[in-house]
């Protein structure tokens, strides 16, 4: 048998092949598809015009609706695509939707599949959105489509997928104090610009990564769509698997790597020397150390997103803030309503996270979505309405991104945010010395 | 092909620049929703940039786009290439292609992304007339004396010849007429 990537490995298996080589073209097996509400008016359109009205889906039990990036808002058109949704799940008997207007509800497509049981290690994850790359944490492969494609796998459950190479990314030794996941990501993106992996796939290892936990793990992944990655994979690690089990019970075998497998390229980190890490407008690859940036005024704040409104986001930011108070317009956004809930039951000190950032004057959203991110509607809470320099958890930073065309976005760690957010100016997070210790 | 106009764009032009997020809740498979993506192609790019749609015929003034490497990266919006089509934008030449944007135009069949690996966009300028020989892979700009070399499709030539990934699977009998 040849030696296989965990991109191969998954491909050849969704294929019915031995082996399969980068370059080729093979008709793979879906064996779980998303679409969220910018897209799914595209893909519901494309999917009825294709197989007619009446068609069933490949499988409604593995095809979820997630709306998340224009919910609470009053833009007429983004409401009517949220009634398309309703409807397309109701006829064809979809229960993985989860509408923002019920109980169900749950926020941030990718954080969301994982508790919705949507992420399995060893399949083939396609969705409409480019963070769709996020699931490689749990070993998934995943990958983000347009809505031809995921219509076309909608009505067949198959896609003809092209085999990316893999660029191996070593990570060994511990992080310092105040550096994070975040940092480890940035800084790749720095060394790989905006497409030094296009059409290929990024593999991580070492030991950083098993020590991570998942969430930091969804971090990493997340952002290997801004380098040009067609998927951003890890073995699963017996946290990221606790992770998922503490969401669905069941998952099949665990794919590893094969020690001879071929890569394109292997780049090593040695984790203990990095520093936070800051990208500077307009480009995700823009990136520099904190320091190179320290006192850079900024009028707003933002922590949220998919890779940057997990729990450990948030506590990352409460442990900075704590007993302070912010000195710029601070906006939260936790990414699901788990997240929210996680909030009040999570403490540092005997105080709930929710508490710590209501009291140091954070801006704290009761409603999971992603709309600030991408500057959705005008009305977003947190969407940057103005030209004015922010701070943000999240993962782009193109001109316009996040609203304003002539905003300048530094994207850095929750950490990094929470320490600006106190001066309002950017500032190295090892400066704070009062972080606490979670309870 | 008759000549057409080009727009230069710079390397790493992302979709937010070329349909911004807030107009993603038009439908692109509606004719209403096509056409309001089309009036707003490119209606991220920052200040500096030529008008590109003609505010009378709600078309563009350019029909080809010479841009550097990486175009179309970030969100994976198919609303990018239909906004462009519909603005009767149906080419691209690029050095290299973001995955999706370029993946989005070959099976929606709404843009045709050309790769032209040595393509040096400094050589060119908005406003130019260009002419595209599809049969010989190349371009010739008015008043450049250099053609354009473009790569051929490969194993994607299939789908690009029979319009997209629905007429392809049909024609190869891989799913039913409807």
């Amino acid at each position: 048998m040849k030696p296989m990537t965990i991109a191969e490995k998954i491909l050849a298996a969704k294929a019915g092949v031995d082996h399969v080589k980068p370059g080729e073209f093979h008709w793979c097996k879906v064996d779980r598809l998303f679409t969220h509400d910018p897209c799914a008016p595209g893909v519901l359109g494309v999917f009825e015009r294709e197989f007619g009205p009446e068609a069933p889906v490949f499988d409604p039990d593995r095809f979820a609706l997630i709306p998340d990036h224009f919910v609470f808002t009053t833009d007429p058109l983004a409401n009517r695509n949220l009634d398309q949704m309703r409807a397309f799940a109701k006829a064809k008997g979809i229960t993985l939707f989860f509408d923002p207007y019920s109980p169900n509800y749950k926020g941030v497509c990718h954080i969301a599949l994982v508790e919705a049981g949507m992420v399995k290690p060893g399949e083939l994850l396609v969705g409409t959105d480019s963070h769709t790359v996020t699931a490689g944490a749990f070993g998934c492969f995943a990958i983000g489509v347009g809505n031809t494609d995921a219509a076309y796998a909608l009505g067949t459950g198959e896609l003809l997928l092209k085999v990316p190479a893999s660029i191996q990314v070593k990570v060994e030794g511990v992080l310092a104090d105040g550096v994070g996941c975040k940092d480890v990501i940035l800084f790749l993106l720095g060394q790989l610009g905006v497409s030094g992996a296009t059409y290929q796939a990024i593999e991580f290892c070492g030991s950083t990564i098993e020590a991570m936990s998942a969430e930091d793990r969804m971090t990493l992944c997340n952002m290997t769509t801004e380098a040009g990655a067609k998927a951003g994979l890890m073995a699963p690690n017996q946290a990221s698997l606790d992770y998922l089990a503490g969401w669905s019970g069941d998952f099949g075998p665990l794919i590893q790597a094969d020690d001879a497998a071929v890569y394109s390229r292997v780049i090593e980190i040695n984790a203990a020397s990095l520093a936070p890490m800051v990208a500077k407008p307009y480009s995700p690859d823009n990136v520099v150390p904190v320091g190179d940036c320290v006192g850079q005024p900024v009028s707003q704040v933002y922590l949220g997103s998919c890779t940057g409104g997990k729990i450990e986001d948030f506590l990352a930011f409460a442990q900075i803030v704590q007993g302070k108070q912010v000195q710029v317009p601070t906006y939260a956004v936790p990414a699901t309503t788990a997240v929210a809930e996680a909030l009040i039951r999570h403490k540092i000190g005997g105080v709930s996270l929710h508490e710590i950032l209501v009291d140091a004057g954070v801006r704290l959203s009761p409603y999971p979505g992603c709309g600030a991110c991408c500057g959705g509607p005008v009305d977003t809470f947190g969407r940057v309405n103005e030209p004015v320099p922010v701070v943000s958890t999240t993962n782009r930073n193109f001109p316009g991104r996040m609203g304003h065309h002539r905003a300048e976005v530094y994207l850095a760690s929750p950490a990094t945010a929470a320490a600006t957010a106190l001066t309002g100016a950017i500032t190295d997070p090892r400066n704070d010395s009062e972080t606490k210790e979670p309870s | 092909m008759k000549p057409q106009r080009i727009l230069v764009l710079p390397e790493n032009t992302d979709t937010d620049q070329i349909i911004t997020a807030e107009y993603m809740k038009f439908d692109p498979t509606t004719e209403e929703g096509r056409a309001s993506l089309g009036q707003r192609a490119f209606c991220g790019l920052p200040a500096g940039f030529p008008e590109v749609i003609d505010r009378a015929t709600k078309q563009s003034h350019f029909q080809v786009i010479l841009a550097g490497p990486n175009f179309g990266c970030g969100s994976s919006r198919e609303h990018a290439p239909v906004a462009m089509g519909m603005a009767g934008i149906k080419v691209v030449i690029a050095p290299s292609f973001a995955r999706i944007f370029y993946r989005n135009c070959i099976v929606s069949g709404e843009v045709l992304p050309l790769v032209a690996p040595e393509l040096d966009i400094a050589a060119f300028q908005t406003g130019q007339t260009i002419t595209i020989d599809r049969e010989q892979f190349s371009a010739k700009v008015r008043g450049c004396d250099q053609p354009i070399v473009v790569e051929p499709f490969g194993s994607l030539a299939n789908i690009v010849e029979a319009g997209g990934l629905f007429q392809f699977a049909r024609q190869s009998g891989r799913i039913w007429t409807l």
